[in-house]
């Protein structure tokens, strides 16, 4: 068993244009270095020094993770992590 | 070039109409890789801003679901200035960040008259492009 995380289009480079990998950890700040072993350079799309990038969204299952304990969330074998990059933008 | 039906391009117009002051948001979905907009999605604004707009990510989460499990993708995202132009503004630019989309400006900083741009925005490079609306 392991942890799905889903990537969004845009990070599929890291993956070598794959949709989905695999990872483990008992945290996501655990289950991103894992990621980054085998994806070099992904784990830093997705975090700013020590905190999630605000213009990211992960989800851990349905709930986003902000909700739930940002990098420290538990993660767990069976469990889906699904990145978004944030919608945003404005008049400036 | 964005194609698009009369019907879904006055629902952008009235959508940002109606929210004006503050930027209205969202999506017109369509099937993957057709770059046809089908399925017109108005989004939440969570910053509730007229110079900011964000879509909610919880809201983000479930739309993108949908199209996934529908085999659509996201072609058009729009968003409206309500006091700007209807052109990518830096922020727009940089937080662009679905490649296959044509991002749609609307301004609705002139009562009377709305702006309605589309632009491709693909590695913080800006193109515009014509708007064919079809009846």
């Amino acid at each position: 068993m392991a942890i799905e995380v889903r990537i969004p289009t845009i990070l599929r480079s890291y993956t070598g244009g794959a949709k989905a990998v695999e990872g483990s950890g008992a945290t996501l700040d655990d289950l991103l270095n894992n990621l980054d072993a085998a994806h070099g350079g992904l784990r830093e799309r997705l975090v700013d020094g020590e905190k999630l990038r605000r213009f990211v969204n992960v989800y851990l299952n349905d709930e986003d993770v902000r909700f739930l304990g940002g990098l420290e969330t538990p993660v767990k074998d069976g469990d889906t992590v699904t990145v978004l990059p944030a919608v945003a933008g404005g008049a400036r | 070039m964005l194609t698009i039906s009369r019907a879904i391009y006055e629902k952008i117009i009235e959508h940002a109409r109606k929210d004006h002051p503050d930027e209205a948001c969202g999506v017109v979905a369509g099937p993957a890789g057709s770059d046809n907009p089908t399925r017109f999605i108005p989004m939440q604004n969570a910053e509730r801003s007229p110079t900011f707009y964000r879509f909610d990510s919880q809201e983000q989460l479930k739309v993108w679901r949908e199209m996934d499990d529908n085999d659509e993708e996201a072609v058009v995202i729009y968003h409206s200035h309500t006091a700007t132009q209807a052109y990518p503004s830096r922020t727009d630019i940089s937080y662009a960040s679905e490649p296959q989309a044509h991002y749609v400006l609307v301004s609705t900083r002139d009562e009377t008259e709305t702006e309605f741009r589309s632009f491709l925005i693909v590695d913080g490079e800006v193109t515009e492009e014509p708007v064919v609306v079809t009846e």
